[in-house]
């Protein structure tokens, strides 16, 4: 035996060469043909005008962004979508925080109550959305007969998309909640000590102690929000289909009513690059600063 | 005891009943859809109408239950949704497992490589590619069956991820060691490693578990007889302005979530390990 560690240096079988690949096959399959191929497909076709098919009929360039983008029904889904992202990042994060707030100290019964302020997260934005849509039937949901009233808030111009936002936002603040406990968890309880002792009250102690040590839980709460709103589609298929009129048609469905309802994938298809773009950059920003905080 | 004990306890007792009161608040406020839903479903559709009839059923009844059987195969979509969910969990733990062990254990060329490639997939959102897939799939002739439900998600970039990164400290050593005692690689990942990073992987399994199960858009494009649907692509069927059948659709709606809240309830507390692991640090 040399003097070396306990490694035994000898030229590599091929088989170990390529075992790596061999465990990492599944995957690399998997993601190639149902995301990469898929992924370089909505470009290239985001170049062509289609038929009914889906086939790629004429090369027309970028005609299909300029159509895009200069459309006034793409830049009214923008601005619906950003309106619908306020709406459900404030919504959610209100609850999950308040939530969060009321189990950081412990008190009987606690386990019931965290576990049901999570809950949201784990049911489907689809079967919620029929919930609602009962909750604010016009002649026998709990809604109206609160305020004695017959409105059809489904097709209200304005209030169709505060429901969705508001549907959407109590869907996200399961996870919200589970995300600001941790947060609140990790602050060191001696800060919390030595401010009472220096006589600082639950207030200052809130203001002072609590709000800046989360403040990285909230940027982060918030940038996951703003992705998965982005990406909201069931609530809005099975409550408004994106109306009335355009008042509900965010960008996920604006793309699928190109797509799947007018047939007009190559158009649809360039609007999907474009969201890829946003949900990317967003992406970025999340990890950037998860990453931050991991050091 | 003295004086100061009982102080300190007498507060202790006043700040948890004020808590609790809190609690029970917000409880009702951020649950009241989900109550709302589960007491619509015991409502009498005759009750609908009926101005007593505000909140509570006054005469509770499981029979909505039973007819919504008659409208819709709710046993079907129900039967197709638990084989989607578990071959999704089942699958997705097996291939981050595989895939985590080469990532951390395994030298190959393009490492580096190959898992910022894998990374990057997080990056583009289902819904902006959910066309070529459907395409894909279309001129596969695979569309309208269980498999087009599992296939393209049987492998999760995230879960891969959480796999290196609950591995990320694991001792190299131990790998060794497991080697030199004639332990295959493959042996070693489903023995040694796997029960050692069970909180990581009961939270994935919970996680992909729940995505399966409340699954919509995919499922909504891909399938169209009731032989493949779905339970959330089933239910929306219920949907109709009949507001005579509004308590059946509910009554369907609540039989669907069930499996997936007692999943969540069952996993709930590896959940909030797993997830806030690797997540969130103050």
């Amino acid at each position: 035996m040399s003097e070396k560690p306990v490694i035994i240096e000898r030229e590599r079988t091929f088989a170990e060469k390529i075992q790596g690949y061999a465990y990492l096959l599944p995957a690399i399959i998997i993601l190639s043909v149902f995301i990469f191929w898929p992924f370089i497909q909505t470009i290239y076709r985001s170049l062509f005008l289609t038929n009914n098919m889906g086939e790629n009929a004429e090369f027309i360039g970028l005609d299909n962004y300029i159509e895009l983008f200069t459309s006034e029904s793409f830049w009214n889904s923008v601005s619906v979508t950003l309106q619908f992202v306020v709406i459900v990042v404030a919504v959610g994060v209100l609850i999950g925080f308040v939530t969060a707030l009321l189990c950081q100290k412990t008190f009987p019964g606690i386990k019931f109550f965290t576990t049901s302020y999570a809950m949201p997260m784990a049911i489907a934005s689809s079967g919620m959305a029929m919930i609602f849509q009962v909750m604010l039937n016009p002649s026998v949901g709990i809604i109206n007969k609160l305020f004695n009233t017959f409105t059809n808030y489904l097709s209200h111009p304005i209030y169709a998309l505060w429901v969705v936002g508001i549907l959407t936002g109590w869907l996200n603040s399961g996870m919200n909640f589970l995300y600001f406990s941790s947060g609140l968890a990790s602050i060191d309880d001696s800060l919390y000590e030595s401010a009472s002792i220096d006589g600082a009250n639950g207030f200052q102690q809130f203001l002072h102690i609590t709000l800046p040590s989360l403040r990285p839980t909230l940027f982060f709460v918030i940038v996951t929000n703003v992705i998965n709103a982005f990406q909201g589609f069931g609530q809005i298929n099975i409550l408004t289909k994106g109306g009335p009129g355009q008042a509900t048609n965010v960008i996920v469905y604006d793309i699928y009513r190109n797509a799947f309802m007018n047939y007009r994938y190559g158009f649809a298809s360039a609007e999907s690059v474009v969201l890829f773009i946003i949900v990317m950059l967003l992406t970025i920003v999340m990890f950037y600063f998860r990453g931050r905080r991991e050091n | 005891m003295n004086q100061i004990e009982q102080e300190y306890l007498r507060k202790k007792r006043r700040r948890d009943i004020g808590l609790l009161i809190l609690n029970i608040i917000v409880w009702l406020l951020v649950m009241f859809p989900l109550i709302y839903g589960f007491l619509m479903a015991f409502k009498p559709s005759a009750e609908l109408y009926d101005p007593n009839s505000f909140l509570f059923p006054q005469n509770p009844t499981v029979e909505n239950f039973k007819n919504v059987f008659n409208v819709a195969p709710i046993h079907i979509y129900i039967r197709n949704s638990l084989i989607v969910a578990i071959s999704i969990t089942v699958l997705q733990i097996v291939t981050s497992l595989l895939a985590g062990f080469a990532f951390r254990f395994l030298e190959f060329k393009g490492k580096g490589l190959v898992y910022a490639i894998t990374l990057s997939t997080m990056m583009i959102p289902g819904e902006a590619v959910i066309i070529s897939q459907f395409l894909m799939v279309s001129e596969w002739g695979i569309t309208d069956t269980i498999i087009v439900l599992i296939i393209p998600f049987m492998v999760s970039a995230f879960n891969i991820f959480l796999c290196v990164q609950a591995l990320e400290n694991f001792p190299y050593e131990v790998y060794e060691a497991a080697k030199i005692d004639g332990c295959s690689d493959f042996r070693f990942v489903f023995t040694i490693l796997m029960p050692l990073i069970k909180p990581t992987l009961g939270s994935m399994a919970v996680q992909s578990f729940l995505s399966g199960w409340n699954m919509y858009m995919w499922p909504l494009l891909t399938t169209n007889t009731d032989q493949s649907r779905t339970v959330q692509v089933g239910i929306s069927m219920l949907n109709s302005v009949d507001s005579q059948s509004l308590v059946l659709m509910v009554a369907g709606v609540v039989l669907c979530m069930i499996p997936s809240l007692f999943i969540f309830v069952v996993g709930a507390r590896n959940m909030v390990k797993g997830l806030t692991a690797g997540a969130v640090k103050g």
